[in-house]
């Protein structure tokens, strides 16, 4: 191993969508975030990996202001997002969440047909014909993979789909609005290894418009579908590189132990 | 074939186990005999006055013969109708912003506590109030007052459920909508409240049926009325207000009415809460 490889390695430069510097996060009084900085690029796919209260998740929910729901949940720091800082109070949430949109651990589709779950985010931000309401629809739901399984069912309740089915008509809801990042919230972990792959395999050609960051508990599923990858631990962040090289040849010892199952 | 239970852990369990069973056994059994009891007297003795008659005419006069309760059964349906209307959309707003802000906000905390205290207070307290509030001051009895009674009654329980039913909502959900960059009034409307429709629907039936039947209230304020009348602002006859009035008589086909009029009070409340406990039976959000 050369001196040169275990030094910080410097990303491919790419365009950066979101820039995050010195950001630190606390729930009331405890700290959950420390120091983190760590660029995510255009049209990657970035993972965040990391045992269980990491604080993978919260990095996650700082990028669309989540946090922003519960009192006592605050971020200092700056996320530069398009050259604005969104942790800045005069930040619109719901603008940047309809830009950075989200999708969660459990599957959450609305209490409403397939075709207005996808229809319901459309319309808070566009005024499309029917015509024009029906191809979003279309669109979004062929972009996640699951027009084939649904088109029929359109009017059937989003809850009436499969879980699978659920978590990708969440992907298409997510998707229809036209976000410019997507953020996954261990998206697959509820989810069966069929559904799951299908889920992957939605990633890898969702990344060709949008620019995906995804936490997982599955290893596996970091190295087979991200570019960059993110290690924390404690609330701070171990070590951040290219896929390849933290699963390969990463620079702390502290990645290899929680990589190679010696830890976690 | 059967097993001796020899682990005497086991063996404990299950005798506490038998005993729970039949306590719940015999607590239902209380319960339902009574309850029995009151359907087949009332089936027993209202049963024999039911007939067209009780639709088409109005309540007798002293010492006349026949007669029904067209009168009391409009004056019911207009003064409740009145209420229902006014009460549900006011029960499920106050439902909802206390289910929204019930936790962060010292004067929707304040309403839920309130809320809860007029749920128990006694009907006859609240009948009192509009007494003095309105007949008293209006200086007469009137279908409007019976309304503002009955509302009374029926919003904290709208509110209740409501609240209790959004709040039942879970979170993930919530924050599902708040991702695509949905502002809180729609959140809060277009899915919150959605989510759990039948529920609400279900409390306001409830509140319905529990309106119907309340009498003191009514004593108060809309009093009765012996005559055909569908003047809201004056006295009017209503089924609870009758039956109290025509049981009491000493007139054998007056207590006979009331009878009647028990019986179809009782099987209309029935009804309503069969029709929310079936039709709009709620499934449980995720």
């Amino acid at each position: 191993m050369s001196p040169m490889q275990n030094a910080v390695p410097a990303p491919a430069p790419k365009n950066k969508t979101i820039e995050i510097t010195n950001l630190n996060f606390f729930y009331g009084k405890t700290q959950s975030l420390t120091n983190v900085n760590m660029d995510i690029h255009e049209k990657q796919v970035t993972a965040f990996i990391g045992p269980s209260g990491c604080g993978k998740s919260t990095l996650l929910r700082t990028l669309n202001r989540m946090y922003d729901l519960y009192p006592g949940q605050r971020a200092e720091g700056q996320i530069m997002y398009r050259g604005r800082n969104i942790l800045d109070p005069g930040q619109d949430v719901n603008m940047l969440r309809a830009k950075v949109g989200m999708v969660f651990q459990k599957p959450t589709p609305f209490p409403m047909s397939v075709y207005e779950n996808i229809a319901f985010g459309v319309r808070l931000y566009e005024d499309l014909s029917k015509g024009e309401m029906d191809e979003r629809v279309e669109w979004a739901l062929k972009k996640a993979a699951i027009w084939g399984e649904v088109k029929d069912k359109l009017n059937k309740s989003g809850l009436s789909l499969s879980g699978g089915q659920q978590q990708r008509l969440c992907i298409a809801r997510c998707v229809a609005v036209k976000p410019d990042v997507l953020l996954l919230d261990e998206p697959t972990s509820a989810l069966d290894p069929i559904s799951t792959a299908k889920v992957e395999e939605l990633i890898s050609e969702l990344k060709q418009d949008y620019t995906i960051t995804i936490v997982t508990h599955n290893m596996q599923q970091a190295a087979r579908c991200s570019d960059y990858t993110a290690y924390m631990y404690l609330g701070e962040l171990v070590e951040f590189g290219e896929t390849d090289q933290i699963f390969m040849n990463p620079a702390r010892k502290e990645t290899q132990d929680y990589i190679t199952g010696r830890f976690g | 074939m059967k097993h001796a239970v020899i682990n005497p852990v086991y063996r404990k369990r299950l005798l506490r186990h038998r005993i729970g069973i039949f306590l719940s056994v015999a607590a239902m059994l209380v319960g339902l005999v009574f309850l029995l009891w009151i359907l087949s007297t009332l089936l027993i003795n209202g049963f024999s006055g039911l007939s067209l008659n009780l639709f088409i005419h109005d309540t007798p006069a002293p010492g006349t013969e026949g007669g029904g309760i067209r009168n009391a059964i409009l004056g019911s349906l207009m003064i409740v109708g009145l209420a229902t209307f006014v009460s549900t959309p006011i029960g499920i707003l106050a439902g909802v912003y206390l289910a929204e802000y019930g936790e962060e906000n010292k004067f929707a905390q304040v309403t839920r506590f309130v809320t809860d205290i007029m749920l128990s207070a006694p009907s006859i307290v609240l009948g009192m109030f509009v007494w003095a509030m309105y007949v008293d001051v209006a200086k007469h009895y009137s279908g409007y007052a019976g309304s503002i009674a009955l509302s009374l009654i029926a919003v904290p329980v709208v509110v209740r459920t409501t609240d209790n039913m959004l709040r039942l909502v879970p979170n993930s959900l919530l924050e599902a909508a708040f991702a695509l960059g949905a502002p809180r009034w729609k959140v809060a409307t277009m899915v919150r409240l959605k989510a759990v429709r039948s529920g609400v629907i279900t409390g306001v039936l409830l509140a319905v049926a529990r309106i119907t039947g309340e009498t003191a209230p009514l004593l108060y304020t809309a009093l009765n009325n012996q005559f055909f009348s569908a003047d809201m602002n004056a006295p009017l006859a209503n089924l609870p207000v009758v039956i109290l009035q025509f049981a009491m008589s000493p007139y054998d086909d007056w207590r006979e009415l009331a009878w009647a009029a028990a019986l179809l009070l009782t099987f209309s409340v029935l009804m309503l809460n069969i029709l929310s406990r079936t039709v709009f039976s709620q499934k449980t959000p995720n």
